[in-house]
This record gives structure tokens, sequence and C-alpha cells, in this order.
């Protein structure tokens, strides 16, 4: 093979551009069919629109009007266009319960659901990765078994009976956490008047305040659901990690390593974890955009005012608009998501330049 | 017996039936001994015979209210897992929950990957345009997140047992779909489909008589895998509300109820959790046997 010329450096790059170019465009083209598909959801809804906003005794003439309004005149690929003109220009309607634009009201929502499932996943990785690798480097120990045994119960519980009894414990039993809820009221009020809001992050406007209380009340709260995500992502990346490492271990180029009198902690970790690196940054990007979604049962638990309890709770008033809006927006950081474990997967790999 | 046993393990099978049990006997062997699938195929058994004889096993009847026995603790002469804030026998619900879990799982692993096959196998021996159209459909539908593309359409389909059913198939198709097209590529273009190209057959003949039956291991081996996922994404629409409407006895739904007194009365919410647990852990663990035994590929030990 090394009688093949490589590339020029600038056409590896003009290379490596064309192929993030087709990713975004084929990035577009699954936005819009995910858009298609919300967007027929709700034409199908058995709630009419119309008459939630009207009531039930409008005349024809004002029900037309309505409808006119809104557009439902129009044939479905025009009202189709126009869903999709609004939404790349960030209008997901407005929700029927509140009558304030879904956006806005998603945006107040999504930095919570942020702020768990990236402590979850940093959570998941910092325990995951070792326990992966422990496993890989001892296959059929004990410790490799306990690793198994734990992911594969990490993979079969309920996420919302663990959260459950992780509050039943630590909670109601040893009081070690606080309660449901991003804050203590107090707190939540000294939050919400006297502290400036940056991004949404309780923890993180708490540390850019200097306001250690409210910070310190924070982590009691998000400790337990954190840990919970973060028990979830922890059994799928040491798996993965698991395997991939056997397989690295496997290869010749570990053995001549070892050969030459490496040390075993710098063969495993700094040799064959540049490998392994590549497949699970994959990984650890799917896992996290799980936990965004997965979110939504454990939000429910721990009445955490996230994006996963905004759409149920719109669920169950029949407010469609903030029901699709947040579909939407959660398939949209999906995508991007996986999207950019693949760019950043080309970076990291050379290999995967070709 | 032995006799049984040398004619299965015969390295030079006379004929085909000898041969393709021989290889099923030799997988079952590999299965008996590895400890953790077998715990699997015994947890799901039991699912099994319990959920087909719940009215002979179940203590109670699960439905039967009963105020002045209403929340009593576990190990309570009569009601061994205690009863509900109805005064209904926890255990005795938890036996017919089974018949409905079973039932999604049943009805989920017979539609999403029938569905997967046929748009897997059509992409993967079609190509072209055909499997590119329908490669970006599958990428749409796995781009969806599962549970939130479940609720949706229950919240417009309306809750109930059936629909959450089409919810969760509507959303587990995609994978199926995927792993049947690889599977189809590898074989499409080998000597016996030219073969019996050239003798003349339709492509759906060659799809559902010589392309299906080769994507079939791999598709079992993600159904059993995949039904423990099935059962926690009902457990959770029935909790949320979504599935199964009461006084069924669904577990997702039982500890949605024993959530308003779980500080006081814990049993009533861990209960039916516990079962969903095991459950799912049992499908867990025969899947991933089942892999390691028959996926050639994954030869992890």
């Amino acid at each position: 093979m090394t009688s093949l010329p490589s590339p020029a450096p600038d056409r590896q790059f003009t290379r490596l551009l064309g192929q993030i170019g087709y990713g975004l465009a084929a990035l577009a083209i699954t936005l819009l069919g995910l858009m298609l598909v919300t967007f027929l959801i709700g034409r199908v809804v058995p709630t009419d629109p119309v008459l939630s906003i009207v009531g039930e005794r409008a005349t024809p003439a004002q029900i037309a009007a309505i409808r006119e309004k809104l557009g439902l005149d129009l044939p479905l690929w025009q009202q189709f266009f126009i869903y999709v003109r609004d939404a790349v220009q960030g209008d997901l309607g407005n929700s029927i319960r509140t009558g304030k634009s879904v956006t806005s009201e998603i945006a107040r929502y999504f930095p919570a659901t942020l702020e768990l499932a990236t402590l979850g996943t940093i959570f998941g990785t910092l325990v995951g990765v070792p326990a992966g690798v422990l496993a890989a480097t001892r296959p059929g120990s004990l410790a490799d078994q306990i690793v198994r045994v734990v992911g594969l119960m990490g993979y079969s519980m309920p996420v919302f009976w663990l959260g459950l009894i992780g509050l039943l414990v630590f909670y109601g039993q040893l009081d070690w956490v606080s309660g449901p809820g991003r804050l203590d009221p107090t707190y939540d009020m000294m939050m919400e008047f006297t502290l400036t809001t940056y991004t949404g992050m309780i923890l993180i406007d708490a540390a850019l305040n200097g306001a250690w209380d409210v910070f310190g009340n924070a982590v009691s709260h998000i400790i337990l659901p954190a840990g919970l995500l973060g028990y979830v992502s922890m059994a799928y990346i040491s798996r993965m990690t698991r395997s991939f490492m056997m397989n690295e271990l496997g290869q010749e180029y570990i053995t001549t390593a070892r050969v030459k009198g490496m040390p075993e902690w710098r063969v495993i970790w700094v040799h064959a974890m540049k490998n392994v690196l590549v497949p699970l940054i994959t990984v650890i990007a799917l896992s996290y955009a799980y936990l965004l979604e997965g979110s939504v049962l454990t939000e429910t638990i721990f009445a955490w005012p996230g994006l996963g309890s905004y759409i149920t709770d719109a669920l169950f008033a029949n407010d469609m608009p903030a029901v699709l809006g947040g579909t939407v927006v959660v398939g949209v950081v999906f995508v991007t998501l996986n999207m950019a474990s693949d760019i950043l997967y080309r970076l990291v790999d050379p290999r995967a330049r070709i | 017996m032995t006799a049984l046993r040398v004619w299965l393990g015969d390295p030079n099978p006379a004929s085909r039936r000898q041969a393709r049990l021989g290889q099923l006997w030799l997988a079952w062997r590999r299965i008996r001994r590895n400890r953790l699938a077998m715990a699997g195929l015994v947890i799901v058994a039991v699912l099994l015979v319990v959920a087909a004889f719940a009215p002979w096993i179940a203590p109670h009847d699960p439905l039967v209210q009963d105020l002045s026995r209403r929340l009593l603790p576990p190990g309570t002469p009569g009601n061994l897992l205690g009863t509900d804030d109805f005064g209904r026998d926890i255990l005795s619900r938890i036996i017919f929950g089974a018949r409905i879990t079973l039932y999604i799982i049943a009805l989920v692993a017979v539609t999403a990957p029938v569905l997967g096959l046929l748009i897997g196998t059509v992409a993967g021996y079609f190509g072209g345009w055909v499997d590119a159209t329908l490669m970006r459909l599958t990428d749409i539908f796995l781009a969806f997140p599962r549970l939130i593309l479940a609720l949706a359409l229950v919240a417009v389909l309306g809750p109930g047992i059936e629909n959450a059913v089409l919810a969760i198939a509507l959303t587990a198709w995609p994978p199926y779909a995927r792993v049947a097209r690889a599977e189809t590529l590898t074989v499409r273009s080998s000597d016996y489909i030219a073969a019996i190209r050239l003798q003349g057959a339709s492509a759906a003949r060659i799809i559902a008589g010589h392309v299906v039956p080769m994507c079939l291991p791999s598709v079992i081996i993600r159904v059993t895998l995949d039904m423990a996922g099935v059962i926690l994404i009902a457990a959770g629409l029935g909790f949320l509300g979504l599935g199964v409407l009461p006084p069924t006895p669904e577990w997702g739904l039982m500890i949605s109820s024993g959530r308003k007194f779980l500080f006081e009365q814990w049993w009533v919410a861990t209960m039916p959790g516990l079962a969903i647990f095991i459950v799912s852990l049992g499908f867990n663990l025969l899947g991933d046997g089942l892999r390691d035994v028959l996926d050639p590929r994954s030869a992890s030990r």
C-alpha cells in the first residue's frame, strides 16, 4: 500500500470539506423528513385547532375566518411549505395553552434538560470508560463479570422506577439529597429575582454570580437525577469500551509495544486508547443524544422543568403545537449530534479521510 | 437417546434435515454452556408459563377491590407482595400483567421485524435509487427519538394498548431494515442468487424465498435484544398514562399509581418495577447469549 502516493494536504482538506458538505445535505434532507412526519402527525390529530380557539358556539363565518388566518384553507403541500419556512426562521407556532410562542418557551425549558444530560454524560464517561478498560484487560475475571452484569442491569432497568427507588432511599430514608425540583423554593426566588441569568443552567449561573449557597442547593438537587442518567449511559459506554478495547488489544502493534518493554498502563491508555477513542466518540455522542431524549421519564419523576416535562405536560393539555415543536427540537438535536460525531470521527481518524 | 445424539452429532450428515438439526443441536449445546444465557432463557420461559396459566397461578382476582384490606405490607398472609390502594392483591396483578406485557411484545415482534425485513431486503436487492430513497426514509425514522415519537403518535391516536403497540412498532422497524439491507448486500451477488435469477425467478420470489432466510438469524438476535427495550418503552408509556387504561393490571401503570404513596407504602410502586426489570433482564441475557452463539462475527469470547 506504501506505493500509493498520498494526496497532497490541500486536496485532503477539500475532500474533507466535500464530505462535510455531503453530510450537511443529508442532514437537511433528514431534517425535512423529520418535519414532514411531525407535520403529518399534527394534521391527523382529531382535535380541531380552530375549535379550541373560537370555542363551541362560533358562527361558520368566524370559523372560516380563523381557518383562513391559520392557513388551514390552503392545500396541504402549501401548508407544509409555510410550516417549514416558519420553522427555519425559528417560529414553531404558538402554544394553545399559554398563547406564547413555542420557540421562546422551549428556549426557557431547554437549559434544564441540557444541564441534566450533560452532567449525566460526564458521569457515565468518567465511570464507564475505566470500567470498560478494566473489564477488557482482564476478560473472564470477577471485575469483568461485575462490569458486565452491572451494565446489563442498566440496560434492563426502567429509568422511572430506578428514579423512584433513588428518591425513596436517598431522599426519603437517608435524606442525603434534596427531593424533586431544581432548587428549594427560597433559593428559587433568589435565583429568579436577585441573580443574573446567563445560560439558564443553574449550576453555571450560580457559580458565575458567586452565589455558592444556591450552587450547593442546586448540586444536592441535580445529583440524583444526573447520577441516574449517568448510570444508564455508563451501562452503554462501559460495554462498548470493553468490546472496542478487546478488539484493539488483539492487534499486533500492541504485542510489539509490549515486546519493546513498554509499561502496561502506557500500552493501554496511550497506544490502544488512541484507536479506541475513535469509535468511542460516536458512542458517547449517541448516548448524550439518548439522554437528552430519555430525560422525558426522568424529568417527570424529579419534577425537573426541562424539555421532557414540557412535552409531556403539553401532551396532556392537548397542546399539539407545543408537543410537535418539542419533538422537532429533540429530533434536530439528535440528528445534529449524530452528524457532529460523524465529522469528529473523520477529523480524529486519518483512515476515515480516504 | 444416545442414538439420537450420535445421529445429531454425525460429521457426515446423510440428509439436509440431519445437517440442519445437527447445526441447531450444536448451537443449543453452546448456549447451554453459557450460564447467563440459560438464566435469561429460564426467565423468558417463566414469563410464558405465568402468562399462559395466570388464572390458575394467581391467588386472587386482579380486579376485585377490598377496601378493608388496602395498602397491606408484603408478607401479609394471603397477600405475599401486599395490596394496593384499592385492596387488590399486588402479586395477582403482576401475574396478570405478564399477559399484557407478553401481548405487547408479541405484537411488536411480529410487526416491526416484518416491516424492517421488507424495506431492508427490497432496498438491498434493487439498489440504486430504490435503495437511496428507502434508506433515507429509514434514517429519518432512526433520527427520531423513539420514546418521543411514540409519545406523539399515542397523543394523536389516543391511549390504549393497540395504539401503544402501533406507536412502538412504527419506531422499532428502522434497525431491522438496516440489518436486513446489510445482509442482503452480502448475498445479492452470490452465485446461488444468480442461478435462481437465470432460472427466471421473479424479484419477489428471490427476495422472499432466498434472501429473507439469510437475514433471519441476525434479525432474530436483534428481536430478542430489542424486546427488552420494547418492554421498557411500553412500561414508560403506561407510566405516563398513555398505554393501557386502568384498571387493567399493566406494570408501568401500576408503578405510576403507586407513586402517590411512595414514601409511606413503598411496595406498591416497587414490586411491579421489579417484574419489569427481571423480564427485561431475561431478554437481554438471552439475546446476548444468542448473539455470542449464532453470530460468527461477534466471536468476542
